[in-house]
Formats: C-alpha cells, structure tokens, sequence
C-alpha cells in the first residue's frame, strides 16, 4: 500500500506541475509562427517513442552528480537527484509532458482566432484574454492533460526504475512493487496491486472519453 | 471633442500560399459617416481593416486616427490593437460562447465601475434591441441577434472608428435594413467614421454617403456612389453594382423643395423625376436604374406613391434561371426583371401594352 500511495503522490505532483509548465509551452505551440515549430513539437512527442530506458538513461545521467541538474541540486540541497523522490517527479514530469502539451495544444488550436481578435480589438490584454477567453473554452483540454499525465505517470515503470532505482518508501512506485512480488512468487499480492492500478486507468480513462463525448463544453451549442 | 477623421497610407505583401503574390497599395481617407469600402472579393478589403484595427503589421505606410498616429513606419509607430479603440466587427459575430450576452458586452468595460458598466450596457443593450436577450447565451440567440449584440458591444466601448467586415451577410434583407438604421442613428450622435466593407452591390448605394472602391489590392476612386459608379473606366464595377439601364436626358427643371428635378429622357417625350442631383436645367445627365427596380403593370396604374410611370410595348420575355428578363419600348429601351410568379399572373406576352413604374429613388444620377 505504500507504493500505491507514493504512486499517487507522484502522479499528484506531476499532473499539478506539468498543467503549470505545459500551459505555456502549450500556448506558445499552438499560437506561434515560428517555422521551427514542428522541431520543437518533435522534442516533445519524443517520450512517447522513445524507450524508457532510453529516456530513463539520460535523465539519470542529467540528474547524477554530474549532470546539469544534479549539481545546481547538489549546490542548492546538498544531494543529487538521482534516486530520489524528487528526481523522479521531474523525470516523470519530462516523460509524461507529450499527455499534458498535445491536449492543450488541441484545444488552444481549435479556438476560433476571430474571439481572440476580438478580444483584442476590445481591449483586452493577451493575458487578460487568456484567462477570460482561452482557459474558460480550453477546460475540456485541462481536464484531459491533468487526466492523462496523472495517468500516464501512474502507469510508468521503465523510466522510474532507471533513475529512482527500487527504494521502498523513496522511489519504489506501485508498479515496481508489482514487477518486485512477480520476481519472488508472490502473485497474489501482485494481483491486488494490479487490479487497483488497472481499475484506477480504467476508471480515469473512462472519465476522459466520456467528457471528450460530450465535449465537457457546456458553452457550444449541441 | 471633434470628430476625427481616419487617414489611411499603406502597402503591404502577402504571399498567402502558393506562388500567387498579393500586394496591397492604398491611400484613402475616411470622414466621420459611412464609407463603403467596395470590390470583389479577394481584393483586399479584409487585409486592409485588419491592418487598421492592428491585427496586422502593414510593411510601410501611414495610419492616422484624428491627431493620433495608429501606425507609422518611418517613425516605428505601432500601436498594439487593445489601444488603438477602432472597434472592428467581423462577418461572423464572433461572441464569447461562454459569457451571456450581458457578460459579452461589458467584456470592453470592465475597467468601469460596476454601476457605470451596468448603465452603459443596458443602455446599449436598448439601443440595439436586444435587452431582452441579457441572460441569454449566444447559441440561444438568433444569427440577427447575434450580430445586434455583437455590434452593441463593439459600440459600448466609444469607439474613435468602427470597421465592419460584411457583418450582416447571410441575414434577412430587412433585418439588415433594421440593424444598419439602429447603427446610423448611433452614429448620428457619435459622429465616428465607419468603414463598412461589402461586395453587395445593392448595399453600396443603401448605405453609400461615400465609396472606396477597391480592386487587387489597388484604391480604383473614392467619391459618392454616383460618381464612383459612372465614369466609363469604372463600368466593370458599374455593371457590377447591377444597372441594366442607363437612360440618357436633359433637365429640365429642379424643384429643391421636392428634392428632386425632372429630366426629360433623350429619343422620347417621356419625362421622369430623379433625385436632385448636381446639375442644373439643360445639363446632359445619365440616368442608371436597376432592372429589379423597375415594377411593370398591365394596367395603367393608379394611386401610386410613385411618380416615374411610362407607357411602352413588350418585346420580349426571356428566361434566365429565376428571373425573367423583359424588354419594353418606352420610347427609349428597357430591361425589366420579374419574377416567374409575375410572368405567370400577368399572363405577359410580346406585343402587349405594359406600364413601367420607377420610384423617384431608384433613379440614380450617373453623370451630369
């Protein structure tokens, strides 16, 4: 139970700090003109074809005590970041950014641009019009990225594995304690560890599909 | 403070997509009133508002509002389009779904108070007929409403100009006609000037105190529609505004109290009445009136209000698509157009004794 509730923890942390780094990110995709868009676009799709371990190897490598990170954390806390709580947050943050952008990316895209002129031509700041008219038609979009990288970070295991290593209580997620009782036998324990992620997915994702439906925008006409 | 003019000096390139290059050259000019920005579609006209309001960047160029400087390229002036105050209303209403419509016209207000936004916003609300509406969202509004409201919140915020981008295509001519007296007796009182874009021929003398006509990019004139739509090197855009018939007369006399003068048509002893125009008795003047403006009678008509009513033999009737196209000896030539209904009804024929009747106003003076 304590890997679930560190699991949960986890994917709390994630999904609050990728919809605050994401909506941004998110916002610069979907509205810019740059012609490098579809580069940076790529960097952040990369975690969804690359394998875990690759992924996993070079965050490990980026948050050890050689890394980028893991000196600025080194200088700043005292320890690297490797196979630590926090290390796993902002690897599990890089490796579930696609699940928060691409959502957001939709939805921003899919604003008429002639409500943002207008709200422009009526004098409303850019980050006026943002909260008033953006985050109001966007929601369905939040919902669905706080959904699924809540989810998706859930459901890791490769790239956790890679930089929190198997720390009971640390770094030890409910899906490495499931891998960890299969490797001793241990199935039945296995099972209920499974079953609870497997209904917790099943239940979130049933959540996204049925609000995408009905295009939880109470605000267009049907 | 006084009315203040816009001024408007720009180019700008655009290559869309694909290869085919757009460039756009205009210097005109727009007085407090309306200005009927006029061409074909693809001419530009949208690329212009959109650089005046400040949605886009001209290359180089000049645009003034009264003594402020909106944009400036030599000076790298370029005022973002939240300061500029030229409201701008598209051709599609453009409402915030998610706000009532009461919420979408004090979007432009919220720096008021909130007893000053409220009585600005029901004012306007009044104003443009649509107070009824205040709680409702705009999905629940008809297309006409939306456009009222639409209209109403560019106009709560006092505009300094206000550009319309065929805002009313696709509605109801009579609602169009209701919507456009609403907005002119705004202006009455605000006295801003208002670019209204259309490629509606029928709207450019409704509304036409002035015209631009444009075309690729290019200011062809400027002027009153008359003028605009008379000289020889404009008849593309003549015919395009949809007169068939350009009658040619003397004047004879002007009655100023009337407000119109009568013209004696050249090749017949018939004389029509026509709004007074600039010309005085023994002018050569040119006559243009749409054939759909024209009513044709079998029977001498009788209290009517019109006053313009010739006498004249049918010639032929020919069919194209739903209109009927008939031509009538008045002494000089006429095209009339009638409906299928009306060919029906009156049971018309060549050869027939037929009445034509034009009103006073349908009578557009083209040259003097």
């Amino acid at each position: 139970m304590q890997s679930l509730w560190l699991s949960l923890k986890l994917a709390s942390f994630v999904a609050a700090i990728l919809l605050a780094v994401a909506t941004p990110l998110a916002y610069w995709l979907a509205f810019t003109r740059t012609r490098a868009k579809f580069l940076f676009e790529s960097v952040v799709a990369l975690p969804l074809v690359l394998p875990p371990t690759v992924l996993g190897f070079y965050l490990l490598v980026t948050l050890g005590s050689r890394g980028v990170l893991g000196k600025l954390w080194l200088a700043l806390f005292g320890h690297t970041l490797a196979f630590t709580f926090e290390g796993l947050v902002i690897a599990s943050c890089v490796y579930s950014a696609p699940f928060a952008v691409q959502p957001l990316i939709n939805s921003f895209e899919s604003i008429d641009k002639k409500l943002l002129a207008a709200s422009a031509v009526l004098g409303a700041s850019r980050w006026r019009t943002f909260w008033r008219v953006i985050a109001p038609l966007a929601l369905p979009g939040f919902i669905t990225a706080a959904v699924l990288s809540f989810a998706h970070t859930l459901g890791e295991f490769g790239v956790v594995l890679m930089v929190g290593g198997d720390l009971p209580g640390i770094t030890q997620t409910a899906s490495i304690e499931i891998y960890d009782r299969v490797q001793s036998l241990q199935y039945a324990a296995a099972n209920h560890l499974a079953l609870v992620l497997l209904v917790i997915a099943f239940v979130v994702l049933s959540a996204v599909y049925a609000m995408n439906r009905k295009a939880l925008s109470p605000w267009t006409a049907r | 403070m006084n009315p203040a003019s816009l001024s408007i000096a720009l180019r700008l390139d655009r290559r869309p997509r694909g290869p085919a290059h757009f460039s756009l050259d205009a210097t005109f000019y727009v007085p407090p009133g309306f200005t009927i920005l006029f061409g074909p579609s693809g001419a530009g006209k949208s690329t212009l508002l959109d650089c005046i309001a400040g949605l886009l960047r001209p290359r180089e160029g000049q645009i003034t509002l009264g003594a402020d400087t909106l944009f400036d390229s030599a000076r790298g002036v370029n005022l973002p389009p939240q300061v500029r105050r030229v409201a701008y209303l598209f051709q599609s209403p453009a409402l915030f779904p998610h706000l009532t419509v009461e919420e979408n016209i004090s979007y432009g207000i919220s720096q008021l108070p909130l007893t000053a936004r409220r009585e600005r916003v029901s004012e306007i609300l009044a104003r443009f007929r649509v107070a009824s509406l205040n709680r409702r969202k705009p999905h629940e509004i008809s297309g006409g409403e939306q456009q009222r409201v639409a209209l109403a919140r560019s106009l709560v915020t006092i505009p300094r100009a206000l550009l319309l981008d065929e805002p009313l295509t696709g509605l109801e001519a009579g609602l169009k006609a209701a919507i456009l007296e609403d907005l002119r007796a705004w202006n009455a009182a605000q006295k801003i000037p208002i670019l209204y874009v259309t490629h509606n021929r029928d709207e450019v003398d409704a509304l036409g105190e002035r015209v631009v006509a444009i075309e690729e990019g290019r200011i062809l004139s400027t002027g009153i529609p008359r003028e605009i739509l008379d000289a020889p090197r404009r008849q593309r855009l003549a015919q395009a505004a949809g007169f068939e018939n350009f009658l040619a007369g003397v004047v004879k006399d002007l009655r100023e109290s009337d407000g119109v003068m009568r013209v004696q048509l050249a090749g017949s002893s018939a004389e029509i009445e026509v709004p007074l125009g600039y010309a005085s008795p023994g002018d050569q003047v040119r006559i243009a009136v749409r054939a759909g403006d024209i009513l044709l009678a079998t029977e001498p008509p009788q209290s009517l209000s019109a006053r313009n009513i010739l006498e004249g033999i049918l010639t032929s009737i020919e069919e194209r698509g739903a209109t009927i196209v008939c031509r009538v000896l008045a002494g000089v030539p006429f095209v009339v157009h009638v409906t299928r209904g009306a060919l029906r009804s009156l049971e018309l024929a060549p050869g027939q004794r037929v009445w034509l009747i034009l009103k006073t106003h349908s009578c557009h003076l083209v040259e003097s």
